[in-house]
């Protein structure tokens, strides 16, 4: 089935400019509904809210971080399903293994690439 | 010279010899040298100095136990080497990421001298005004070589701390293993502040994407 680029995109991060990089290059795969949020308890809140296709989150974030989102999203029963992909600085096996272990969808390591997003949403929404 | 007087004498003159050599212990030991001296009949006078020897001592204890709370050892061995580290570390990608821009207004030039008039002035205009405002690298670059240094010296100044201090105030505390680190990952024990939240790696300590998508694979077998 091919990918619908109309879905919502969530993607949260606590630095602005990672937003806007992460927008960007969204916008030129084709997706333009693209929502923000700073931290995940304003992304938890949100996915509760609307139908959202796929989120892109952070790790390091105060007050929850992406860890914690993760493990909420995947504990509600509209949300579990919900394709996460983690994009964080934190590279260490213990993090990927935690993240694997909690229900990540698949995970990019910072600093990344157009092509890396491009490969690692394909993987998980199917290609595009 | 009482045997006592003598003992006194020879503690402080190797004192005043090689006063960077002296540790606390030194000092509380002649404190407690000159207490244990004082005996007999004790006139108000000697009272008032023993009660002000007493206190010298347990404030010195009380100091080293402060200080050694502190962990200055873990402070010159974990913490500065690891912030020196991450300095570099910004110095080098901002350095990096600088190099690619001007690279992309490089190929930019190229592409406004195939084109005329005003989208030609205009291209360089764009190109001259990154130029401009990628000079941050070099002032960034500057400053933070300013940090490095301020940092440095601290660590000096503790190690002279902890040489006067004593070793045994320094000694790190036991670290959990790695081993110990990777079990609770997979068993899902894992304390998120403590082990998880670490930031960015230095470059050469870090897992690449391949790395990282092995390590997922891994999963489905």
């Amino acid at each position: 089935m091919a990918v619908n680029k109309e879905m919502h995109v969530l993607i949260v991060d606590d630095y602005k400019t990672m937003l806007r990089i992460l927008r960007g290059l969204l916008l030129q795969l084709g997706f333009r509904n693209v929502e923000e949020a700073d931290n995940g308890a304003t992304a938890l809140a949100k996915l509760r809210g609307a139908d959202f296709g796929l989120v892109i989150s952070d790790w390091n974030m105060e007050p929850m971080t992406g860890l914690q989102l993760l493990k909420a999203v995947r504990a509600e029963d509209k949300l579990k399903k919900l394709p996460f992909i983690m994009v964080t600085a934190e590279s260490k096996p213990e993090n990927v293994i935690t993240a694997k272990q909690a229900g990540v969808s698949n995970y990019i390591v910072k600093p990344f690439n157009a092509e890396t997003l491009k490969s690692k949403m394909s993987s998980v929404l199917g290609p595009f | 010279m009482s045997a006592f007087s003598k003992e006194v004498h020879d503690k402080l003159d190797a004192i005043q010899k090689q006063p960077s050599d002296v540790s606390t212990d030194h000092i509380i030991s002649v404190v407690r040298s000159i207490m244990a001296s004082i005996e007999g009949e004790l006139s108000p006078t000697d009272l008032k100095i023993h009660a002000e020897l007493e206190e010298l001592s347990n404030f010195i204890q009380s100091t080293r136990r402060e200080i050694a709370g502190l962990r200055p050892s873990d402070i010159n061995q974990r913490h500065i080497p690891t912030a020196t580290d991450e300095l570099s570390a910004v110095v080098g990608a901002t350095e990096e990421a600088t190099g690619k821009i001007l690279d992309c207004c490089s190929a930019i030039e190229t592409i406004a001298a195939t084109v005329e008039g005003e989208a030609a002035s205009g291209l360089i205009d764009i190109v001259t005004r990154i130029y401009e405002a990628c000079s941050f690298q070099d002032i960034t670059g500057q400053r933070i070589t300013k940090v490095v240094k301020t940092l440095q010296h601290i660590e000096t100044k503790i190690d002279e701390l902890l040489k006067i201090i004593g070793p045994e105030i320094g000694a790190e505390q036991e670290q959990v293993s790695h081993e110990d680190v990777m079990e609770q990952s997979r068993n899902g024990t894992i304390d998120e502040k403590a082990h998880l939240l670490n930031g960015p790696q230095i470059p050469q300590a870090a897992s690449t994407q391949d790395e990282i998508d092995a390590l997922l694979a891994s999963f489905d077998n």
